[in-house]
């Protein structure tokens, strides 16, 4: 399980993250909801290694992340844009974590990978050829395919219109559950962030404000802007 | 993190220590040796030093003034039409640019110009018109027509459109192309060496003829300084003037070319024509008289000169992979530097690494012959000729790959870290890639200056590895008209191995680079 205590994180002598304390249990699907700005990137970045943590900690599994670089977490990260590598292409791209391990298997694994996500038979194409939708599926079996131990989404359907979000937050959520994942979603979408999640963390200005369903949320709000965000 | 620091520190050691040891440290020197034992006071030393000081600054002057007057006409048909040929046009205007200043010079004495200063003008308007049409079209061609049209509706003619609108918008390509252009002819070495004669020398050949021929070393040293005095204050005028004429309008960002109709069509024609012929001239003679004995054969056969001709092909073959391969290393070391830290650092080496540009070439190979002799004498050492060259390209290969490495999000190299690539993979098989392409045009670059450096070579090579340029520069100087005549077939050799390089280089690049 993922631990963060007390974190604080500073950038350019800004605070950006403020004594965020969150916890998300083994194959449990947090989604963090929040306006723009409110620190949610930086809190997954925070997670991954990708900024340095001025005050606080992060566990998994009790152990401190303190010092661990990013590459030695065993964690997924989907980004914003996917940042796809635009020189390789989409079996390439997912299997590149996969290589990393040093896996044996790795063509199955991506043929798999690709089969999960909808993507049967894109493993030759390039990344630049691809649909936004499509992206965000290679994007995504790339995070899924090294079986990472924490999955983290950073707004995963932002980029997309309307009807395709519908239909990609119902397989993104089929996909994560499907393999019994532990996850965290960022997203300033409410709709989204119930669909897809078991648990809601609301963040405001570069702190949690409050944890728990949307039932239990809007049954005790802890102040009238969750009232108001929510509503 | 601490280890990651270090490993930031290892990759910026090698490009330290390269522009460290031998650009910034011989610079050093050469300014020690010029300051304290300034020998002036010798009877005629300073009215020679005033002389040839004030025929650098005042050819210069000419030289880049009449460059805009030839370049005018092409420019504005390149920048306002559009029709047949017109990339063939660009293309065959730089290839001046880009051939060695010692083949330039050879053609103009193939012209029969020699030792005049009307060679030497018509010499760097040759050599420089590519960049006035470049650098200013680049921006005449997307400048909106519309403002003209604007203007002619509010009553102006067109000379004052063309004075009042157009002028003052392409002032900053103007002063750009007129900077480079000024700096080039005032720290010019080749071609005035060999079309000045005695009468006349620039700051760079004096330095030559003092060190090299006159053993005069303060003296070409106080030279030096004085020429980067004047280096110095051109390059501190155009930053000035950059930073108060900053482009704000917004351009187009396409291109706004039109076809020209009627009259035009044959304005343009005449232009396009002229120009070209006026720059193939020399070219054309050059190829024509080379032909014109068994000047080849005897290039094979001449055994009277130090070093044969042929084997200097050799050598500068060899050379020229040497320093290609140490300009890659270090620029690529140092573009991975620039781009990847912020701050002070990275901006001191972006600024460290340019300063070979601005240094006349004739100065890093004097730098090598002052400072190299201790604690390792490497004066006398075969690796000082690719050194040089190395240094002379690394600010290109720079340049070509930073703008690469700057567009790669910093998103897709975490990316790369999250999945569990350590920092070096991730520079392996991300970086790497996608700089591919700017590396190899790079490196052709850093082919091309090697192949045709002159000035600093002139001062470090060794009497039996002479390279093409230094043997084409000994047959010149020896008399008969067997000898002109292989300077002139090892010219055109040279020229065709540039060519084949630079042919090369622009197969390679997608878009075009625009200016330089």
């Amino acid at each position: 399980m993922l631990r963060v205590s007390s974190l604080d994180v500073v950038l350019n002598s800004q605070p950006i993250l403020e004594s965020v304390d969150l916890e998300v249990a083994d194959s449990e699907i947090v989604a963090i909801l929040g306006p723009s700005g409110s620190g949610k990137s930086t809190l997954l970045r925070a997670i991954a290694g990708l900024v340095e943590v001025a005050t606080g900690d992060i566990e998994w599994d009790d152990r401190s992340l303190q010092g661990v670089p990013p590459h030695r977490r065993h964690f997924g990260l989907m980004f914003q844009g996917y940042a796809l590598f635009p020189h390789m292409t989409v079996a390439e791209n997912v299997a590149f974590g996969l290589r990393m391990q040093s896996a044996t298997d790795i063509d199955e694994r991506v043929a798999e990978a690709l089969v999960a996500v909808g993507l049967e038979g894109f493993g030759p194409r390039d990344v630049e050829s691809l649909s936004g939708g499509e992206r965000q599926r290679v994007a995504l079996a790339r995070t899924l395919a090294p079986e990472p131990r924490l999955v983290m989404l950073d707004e995963p359907l932002g980029a997309l219109d309307r009807n395709l979000r519908q239909r990609l937050v119902e397989d993104t959520r089929h996909t994560l559950e499907g393999r019994d994942v532990t996850a965290i979603v960022v997203t300033h979408d409410r709709d989204e962030a119930v669909a897809m999640s078991d648990r809601l963390a609301l963040m405001r200005a570069g702190t949690i404000v409050q944890t728990g369903t949307l039932e239990s949320l809007l049954a005790d709000p802890a102040d009238d802007w969750v009232t108001g965000f929510l509503g | 993190m601490r280890n990651v620091r270090w490993g930031w520190v290892a990759v910026a050691a090698v490009p330290t220590f390269f522009v460290g040891y031998f650009f910034i440290y011989p610079l050093v020197r050469i300014l020690g040796l010029g300051l304290s034992e300034l020998s002036v006071g010798a009877s005629g030393v300073e009215a020679r030093l005033l002389r040839v000081a004030w025929f650098t600054l005042w050819q210069a002057c000419l030289s880049t003034g009449l460059t805009f007057a030839v370049a005018a006409p092409l420019t504005w048909a390149v920048s306002t039409y559009e029709f047949k040929g017109r990339r063939l046009t660009m293309a065959l205007v730089t290839v001046p640019f880009v051939l060695p200043t010692v083949v330039v010079g050879t053609s103009f004495v193939a012209l029969g110009m020699n030792e005049s200063v009307g060679a030497i003008l018509a010499a760097h308007v040759f050599f420089n018109v590519a960049v006035v049409v470049r650098t200013v079209s680049t921006l005449w061609s997307r400048i909106d027509p519309r403002l003209m049209e604007a203007a002619r509706v509010l009553g102006a003619t067109s000379w004052q459109v063309f004075r009042r609108i157009m002028l003052p918008m392409l002032r900053p390509a103007i002063a750009a192309a007129a900077s480079i252009v000024f700096l080039f002819t005032f720290t010019s070495f080749g071609v005035v060496l060999i079309l000045g004669g005695f009468r006349y020398a620039t700051l760079e050949v004096e330095i030559y003829r003092q060190a090299v021929t006159l053993f005069d070393l303060p003296l070409a040293a106080t030279l030096a300084v004085i020429q980067l005095v004047g280096v110095t204050g051109a390059l501190y005028w155009y930053s000035r003037y950059q930073e108060r004429t900053a482009v704000s309008w917004t351009l187009e960002s396409g291109t706004n070319l039109r076809k020209p109709r009627g009259r035009v069509r044959w304005v343009v024609l005449a232009a396009v024509v002229s120009t070209l012929a006026v720059l193939a001239i020399p070219i054309a003679v050059l190829i024509g008289r080379s032909l014109s004995g068994s000047y080849y054969e005897a290039l094979l056969t001449d055994d009277r000169i130090v070093g044969s001709p042929i084997a200097a092909v050799g050598n500068s073959l060899v050379f020229a992979v040497l320093a290609m391969v140490l300009a890659t290393v270090v620029g690529v070391l140092a573009a991975t530097v620039i781009t990847r830290r912020s701050g002070g650092l990275s901006r001191w080496f972006d600024l460290t690494l340019m300063l070979p540009l601005g240094t006349s070439a004739v100065t890093i190979g004097f730098g090598f012959i002052v400072a190299l002799g201790a604690p390792v004498d490497l004066r006398a050492s075969f690796w000082l000729v690719p050194i040089a060259h190395a240094l002379v390209a690394v600010p290109f290969v720079v340049r070509s790959t930073v703008p690469t490495l700057r567009a790669i999000p910093a998103e897709t190299r975490e990316a790369a870290a999250v999945l569990g690539a350590r920092p070096f993979t991730v520079w392996r098989r991300i970086d790497l890639p996608i700089m591919s392409r700017a590396v190899f045009i790079g490196a052709g670059f850093a082919f091309v200056i090697s192949l045709g450096e002159f000035g600093a070579t002139s001062f470090i090579v060794r009497p039996n590895t002479a390279t093409i340029p230094v043997m084409i520069f000994r047959l010149l100087g020896r008399p008969g008209a067997t000898s002109f005549g292989m300077a002139m077939a090892l010219s055109v050799i040279l020229a065709l191995l540039t060519a084949g390089v630079v042919l090369a280089i622009d197969r390679a690049r997608f878009g075009d680079l625009g200016s330089f």
